[in-house]
């Protein structure tokens, strides 16, 4: 089974987030970059669904700049078999313009299955599954916390309000990766060793304009500076009058 | 009247996805579409308030709102109250199952012409199925707005980035395609009857369909819906006390949500978690018990519009975000907050 696992380099969770001089992208000082936390979900999946079948073969896809040549190396450290990083500057792309360089490169490759974090944490767009599904004219299971795949034949379970749903469908397809659908391993010091020498393919794009602009990145309101109302049970009646009438929300 | 440019994108449409090329231009007509969702026969709150919001856009543009709604429910009818002129009814076999890919081909068929955005609430559902519908137009999509407008016929609107640790102000090239956050637009009603029609559109055969609903045990609220939740952390020492949070939230009639370390040690179940690997929530209320205040927790809740935190730790960082807080030990505070507001709310 041919797997391909899209990777995203996003800011570590860490970041303190301030707006860039052109008041609409993330100022990049002091920002650590990982891998998109959600991603490790599918880079394991796509290994477990490979050693169960006993051969297979895992691709890492990323979108960006050289700099994610260290985010695709933490995947093949874990095990993935290659990388390939469409090199395109993407700085204010959308979900759109790199959906539409990617699917041309899945086109290209073939696999049998496509499989993703269920967001980015920068964008949190929770978009790319569905929209990049929808250009392969495939089907998209989103928030996937179990998965089976068996003769061709996907059995899925996603999380909705109040419960999960079953999802029934078959390959390909491109499923979209929760937390709790597995528990991602570690790399290992041999996994990164090897990973220097597994090849990563790089191919320049270009890409379409996007459709969606940021016309204007800003804080959130400062939050009025609040109040400690007391120590202990005692406080407790101070803390039920100001809910009540300072305010009201009960 | 205003000239929309096209949606069609520069690359090439692969040909199995005929069924959802837009038109070259059209004249905008100012209309507003709305996908309504049905859980258990009935349309949700949530999509109450996205039909609502779509109708304060419509009138912003000069067009009406239109209601899509697949399969029945027993307050369709309502559906003209909350702003719908037109309710598009699709019902039958091919309402029968949710389809991402079905449902949205049908929306697509719906909205290609006429319509200045298509919205709907940003639930599990309406979060897969929307940009599946703005990918069918060729346009741009926006997930979990907080804020929508139009100004000289152009729509814009502000959503979270950073799991709300800044905003993004953006315009979309094309139709506009977004989900409304839950529980941040008011559900209002307009007075007028709309008219409910019959609809069939091209959605062509399902590749992907929901074939089971697993209802987690005593069906809880969901705290990306909640107007209160109630979360604790570390600080409850183990699963076994949560009862305590659980008793104040059956007071409050909140969600119970639940901090990452205590998802991680397997105390609560991640679809509790709020946080940035967890849920971005903003309820009215939210009572933090045990929780430290982790930059990633914050970034989860903080905008909630009111905040009350009770931790042992004066030094704890949920205290900056907190409009209220009680220092003190929460085994001895939460029964006791517990019991009055019993008192008070009965």
């Amino acid at each position: 089974m041919k797997i391909v696992v899209l990777v995203k380099r996003v800011p570590d969770t860490e970041t303190k987030v301030k707006v860039a001089g052109d008041g609409k992208t993330l100022d990049p000082t002091g920002v650590n970059y990982v891998l998109n936390p959600y991603d490790e979900f599918a880079i394991e999946e796509a290994l477990q669904m490979k050693e169960k079948a006993g051969s297979g073969e895992v691709i890492i896809l990323t979108l960006g700049s050289k700099d994610a040549t260290k985010e695709m190396r933490t995947a093949l450290a874990m095990g993935a078999d290659s990388g390939v990083l469409l090199l395109a500057d993407a700085s204010f792309a959308d979900t759109a313009s790199v959906a539409g360089a990617l699917a041309a490169k899945i086109k290209e490759l073939a696999p049998d299955v496509v499989l993703m974090g269920k967001q980015a944490v920068d964008d949190d767009n929770t978009a790319m599954g569905p929209y990049l599904a929808q250009k392969l004219d495939w089907p998209c299971v989103t928030i996937a916390v179990k998965l089976e795949i068996a003769d061709g034949k996907v059995t899925a379970e996603r999380e909705i309000e109040g419960g999960r749903e079953k999802i029934e469908t078959s390959l390909p397809a491109v499923i979209t990766c929760q937390k709790g659908l597995n528990t991602p391993r570690y790399a290992s010091m041999k996994g990164i060793m090897m990973a220097k020498k597994k090849p990563i393919e790089e191919v320049s794009v270009e890409l379409a304009a996007p459709k969606t602009r940021v016309i204007a990145m800003e804080m959130p309101p400062a939050r009025a500076e609040g109040k400690i109302v007391g120590e202990g049970p005692d406080a407790v009646d101070a803390l039920v009058k100001a809910l009540k009438d300072e305010a009201k929300v009960i | 009247m205003r000239i929309i440019p096209t949606n069609r994108s520069t690359q090439s449409i692969p040909a199995s996805s005929a069924i959802c090329a837009g038109p070259e231009e059209y004249e905008s007509m100012g209309n507003v579409a709305v996908y309504v969702e049905i859980r258990a026969g009935k349309v949700i709150k949530a999509s109450l308030e996205a039909l609502s919001e779509g109708k304060r856009l419509a009138d912003s543009l000069g067009g009406e709102a239109h209601a899509i709604a697949f399969g029945d429910a027993d307050n369709i009818g309502d559906l003209g109250k909350f702003g719908a002129g037109t309710v598009h009814h699709i019902t039958g076999d091919a309402a029968a199952k949710f389809s991402q890919d079905a449902f949205a081909r049908g929306i697509a068929d719906l909205t290609k012409e006429g319509f200045d955005a298509v919205l709907c609430a940003a639930t599990s559902q309406g979060k897969e199925l929307a940009p599946r519908v703005a990918a069918c137009l060729d346009t741009g999509y926006a997930a979990d707005v907080t804020a929508i407008s139009a100004e000289g016929g152009k729509v814009s609107a502000k959503r979270p980035v950073f799991a709300g640790k800044a905003f993004a102000k953006l315009e979309i090239d094309g139709t506009f395609v977004a989900t409304l956050r839950p529980n941040v637009f008011a559900a209002s009603e307009h007075g007028a009857a709309g008219t409910v029609a019959a609809a069939s559109p091209a959605m062509g055969e399902a590749k992907a369909s929901v074939t089971e609903l697993l209802k987690a045990e005593n069906a809880k609220l969901d705290v990306a819906e909640a107007d209160v939740i109630v979360s604790g952390g570390r600080g409850l020492k183990g699963p076994e006390n949560w009862n305590m949070i659980e008793g104040l939230a059956e007071v409050l009639g909140a969600a119970t949500g639940a901090s990452r370390a205590v998802v991680d040690a397997g105390w609560r179940p991640h679809s509790e978690q709020v946080g940035q690997t967890g849920k971005t929530v903003a309820p009215k209320l939210y009572i933090a018990i045990g929780i430290s205040g982790a930059i990633q927790h914050l970034a989860g809740m903080s905008s909630s519009k009111c905040i009350v935190a009770i931790n042992k730790d004066p030094q704890a960082p949920i205290f900056k975000v907190a409009d209220f807080g009680i220092v003190g030990d929460a085994f001895e505070v939460v029964p006791v907050l517990t019991e009055k507001l019993k008192a008070l709310l009965g």
